[in-house]
């Protein structure tokens, strides 16, 4: 055995190992969105689903972001061919339903989909709380920077992002990032 | 309360676990003390490991089949909707099976090399089990641990989610993934072998060589095949219609595929000429440690990929073990490089020897290119913080020209005798091979190929091809001249005189012909999208297709959408094709499954895009691509060459001698005859 070969040989061992270790605390699939933070891209999408009362709007009625100013939005993007938008649905409208009369705007937005097949899904899911709009080019679908439906994005009193859940959104995770948006903007 | 399964599998593993250290324990004290009747304690402990991996295995493979939802494996991939078939091949679909599974290919592994070669007299084979014994020993520890497959679920799930959409949808899963860990796994057996030859002093003999090939043969065998499955797989499932995207981790199988190969050629220097052999320890030792480089990138989660799993700290497990690994084996090759400085010199660079130290470079190079590309992410956000990824562009450019070069040298190699050529010699030689390659390039400027790359490998696999032809030629005219056999019996009795050295040449054409399909495919590939109503038609590489139907099914398990059209020649008929999309409960994206039709000369090939949901409209995205066939066949004939180069002849020998013994064919003048393996 030569010892000293051997010893040289093992030296590049060390910084394998260290970008090793340093690659397992990255997380690959964690691309940086160029969202949260920031402030969220502006839409002006028109209503196609009235949603129920309390938290109704007429059909046809434009949603500007810019008006929602000093309330919590919560942009849902969705399909009526996604399945995991079902599974997601019937949670989503009761959190919705729970936060009427606090200041928090819940809105569907509709991707790559026709209103048609949207209100018939509606309908078929046993309704909405809350009122969804028609991205028709997806334009605003680009400008948030989608991978796929469903996917939320939480939209603080400021008009930054704040968070975003992609996949179906549980229930209890909108309850919570909701509480804790509400408590920083100081609502009343 | 423990089922069953949940209760013989996790025992099973426990138990393992002292047998395993056991055996590592006892092999040195053994070996020192010269005391063989302990060797068998050793080999009795391989034997147990591999029964209880097989127990366990089988325990595992009992809770999916019967869902038992109390194996918290069964309750992460396991559904009652799922078709039996992919039920059981769940087995190797998520992390914790997949390390179930390949600690038992391990263990069947080291099983065989201890049953064939005990007898031998020497070290060599203690060692060798000692060192499958202690690889064993960390996939035991994984299993036990970070991915016990056999955790108790309570209360009971009624059901589980069902494996990865994407795995279950082509019966290639079961074809590629066993194809690939008994590639991969096997090539701890030559790496057991070099550390069994240095740690006994048998390498500065050739003769570890000789045993090492063999196993490499074999897993390189099923290495090739795996990754031409997973090219298939790939080509049939993910509907994009390509076969190969350099992906991290068809990156990490190809690696210790190229390193294989460097050896099984290096490996006929060293035996013949003995020189090498430092470099083919490194050989060994490089493509077990790259064999566990892909495992870790592909198990840890440390590079997004198709192949990921998501993982807790099993990453943690493979950096230490893959640390280990790398100082063991630098210290294996540098501490013993000394003892093995060569002995033989190059007689002239005209000869096979200097060939085969080309190929060798151009296959290392080959591997540090796209070591290089596949791990760069991982330097430039260790470095700089920012995410990276390395493409296609990078390597196909990187690429191009050491295949061109490889592909060259195989229609050098095989015309270039040992030592020295003469001058006549080579001109006699390389004539013909020249024919070749100005007559395919020409083939290729007529069919349309103007890729100079396209054009470059078409001429160089015309070139190989003719010289690797015309070892068949001669040799089988020289057997007919002598002997007065037919045509078909001297070439099979030719190939049968040195399976190796013919073996070789037949995996040649193998890669030839996934060389001529990569090059057509990728240059010559036509696609055409169009959004049809039923009766209409589009147009795709001269064919007509028109969309006869929509339809919908429900399955327990998805939904399945899909659209049938006719292929049309003229008013005829002559197809149909149906690709579908599937809609899994558990995925948030459709999973297409693509229709292909295949013909000798090129696959047409069909993905359904989109579709409206009142099945008024489908949008389908038609490819031809040319030659797409001829990659799987070449895979095919590259496994059928490592057969007949790597079966072993041993059990041949031993047979009582044929009546009439053939003697060897005469060899071409100037060439010393090869060895039988």
């Amino acid at each position: 055995m030569n010892w000293k070969r051997a010893t040289i040989a093992t030296a590049f061992v060390l910084p394998v190992a260290w970008l090793f270790r340093h690659g397992l605390t990255q997380d690959p699939r964690e691309i940086p969105s160029p969202l949260p933070g920031n402030a969220a891209p502006q839409f002006s999408l028109a209503v196609f689903a009235p949603g129920q009362p309390p938290l109704e709007r007429p059909i046809g009625d434009t949603v500007r972001l810019s008006d929602l100013k000093g309330r919590v939005v919560v942009l849902n993007f969705w399909a009526s061919w996604c399945l995991a938008c079902r599974d997601e649905h019937a949670g989503l409208s009761e959190v919705a339903r729970g936060y009427a009369g606090k200041p928090v705007t819940f809105l569907g937005s509709l991707y790559q989909d026709t209103p048609g097949n949207g209100t018939q899904w509606i309908a078929e899911m046993g309704g909405q709380s809350y009122p969804s709009v028609n991205d028709p080019k997806a334009l605003t679908a680009i400008d948030y920077g989608l991978y796929g439906v469903p996917e939320t994005f939480f939209i603080a009193a400021d008009g930054k992002i704040a968070r975003k859940i992609t996949g179906p959104a549980p229930p209890q995770v909108v309850r919570h990032i909701l509480d804790s948006l509400l408590v920083t903007t100081g609502s009343p | 309360m423990q089922s069953v399964n949940g209760l013989v599998g996790h025992g099973a593993l426990l138990i393992a676990l002292p047998f395993i250290a056991l055996g590592i324990i006892i092999v040195p004290v053994a070996v020192k003390r010269g005391r063989r009747d302990w060797l068998e304690l050793a080999y009795g402990a391989v034997y147990a490991n591999f029964a209880l991996m097989t127990a366990a295995a089988l325990a595992m493979i009992t809770a999916l089949v019967t869902h038992d939802f109390s194996v918290s494996y069964v309750a992460q991939v396991g559904s009652r909707e799922t078709p039996l078939f992919y039920t059981i091949i769940s087995l190797w679909g998520a992390l914790e099976g997949s390390i179930l599974f390949w600690a038992w290919v391990l263990s069947l592994y080291g099983m065989l090399v201890v049953a064939i070669n005990k007898s031998r007299a020497g070290n060599l084979v203690p060692y060798a089990a000692m060192t499958l014994l202690a690889i064993s020993l960390f996939f035991a520890i994984l299993l036990i641990g970070p991915a016990n497959p056999f955790l108790n679920v309570s209360p009971v799930p009624a059901n589980g989610p069902g494996p990865n959409p994407l795995l279950q949808n082509h019966i290639l899963m079961a074809v590629h993934p066993p194809l690939l860990y008994l590639g991969y796994v096997g090539m701890s057996v030559p790496f057991a072998f070099a550390v069994g030859a240095v740690l006994s002093g048998e390498a500065e003999q050739n003769d570890w060589i000789k045993v090492t090939r063999t196993w490499t043969m074999a897993s390189w065998g099923f290495l090739s095949a795996a990754i031409i499955a997973g090219m298939w797989w790939s080509y049939e499932v993910l509907g994009w219609g390509g076969y190969w995207a350099w992906d991290p981790v068809e990156n990490a199988s190809f690696l210790p595929w190229l390193t294989a190969t460097a050896f099984l050629h290096s490996a006929m220097v060293q035996e013949r000429r003995g020189m090498l052999r430092v470099w083919n320890l490194n050989l060994v030792v490089g493509t077990f440690v790259l064999t566990i480089l892909g495992t870790f990138l592909t198990r840890s989660g440390i590079i997004s990929s198709v192949h990921a799993f998501t993982t807790g700290t099993i990453g943690y497990y493979f950096l230490a073990f893959i640390t280990i690994v790398l100082v063991f084996g630098g210290v294996i090759v540098a501490g013993s490089s000394d003892r093995l400085r060569s002995k033989g010199k190059l007689d002239s660079a005209a000869s096979r020897e200097t060939v085969f130290l080309l190929n060798n470079l151009f296959l290392t190079a080959f591997m540090l290119t796209v070591l290089v590309g596949t791990l760069f992410p991982l330097v430039a956000e260790a470095v700089r913080g920012v995410k990276v990824s390395v493409g296609g562009p990078f390597f196909n450019r990187m690429s191009l020209p050491i295949i061109a070069a490889l592909l060259f040298l195989m229609g050098v190699g095989p015309a270039l005798p040992w030592k020295i050529a003469s001058k006549a010699d080579l001109k006699s030689k390389l004539i013909p091979p020249t024919v070749g390659a100005v007559f395919l390039a020409a083939v290729a400027l007529v069919v349309g190929i103007r890729d100079p790359y396209g054009v470059v490998v078409f001429a160089f696999v015309g070139y190989a091809a003719t010289a690797n032809f015309r070892e068949f030629s001669i040799g089988a005219r020289a057997r007919r001249v002598a002997r007065g056999e037919s045509w078909p019996t001297a070439f099979v009795r030719l190939v049968e005189g040195n399976r190796r050295r013919y073996g070789g040449y037949i995996a040649h054409f193998g890669v030839f012909f996934v060389a001529l399909g990569v090059a057509m495919s990728s240059t010559l590939r036509t696609e055409h999208e169009a959004t049809l109503q039923r009766g209409m038609t589009m147009q795709i590489a001269g064919r007509t297709l028109r969309l006869q139907d929509i339809w919908g099914r429900e399955e327990p398990q998805r939904q399945v959408v899909g659209a049938t059209l006719e292929i049309m020649d003229g008013n005829r008929v002559t197809g149909t094709l149906q690709p579908r999309m599937n809609f899994y409960r558990t995925q948030q994206e459709p999973v297409p499954t693509p229709d292909v039709r295949s013909g000798v000369l090129g696959d047409l090939y069909l993905n359904l895009m989109a579709f409206r949901p009142d099945g008024s409209t489908a949008t389908i995205r038609a490819i031809y691509q040319p030659l797409v066939p001829w990659i799987w066949f070449g895979g095919g004939v590259v496994v059928f060459g490592a057969i007949v180069g790597g079966w072993p002849t041993a059990r041949r020998r031993r047979a009582p001698a044929p009546v009439v013994v053939p003697t060897p064919p005469s060899p071409p003048p100037t060439r010393e005859p090869e060895y039988a393996a």
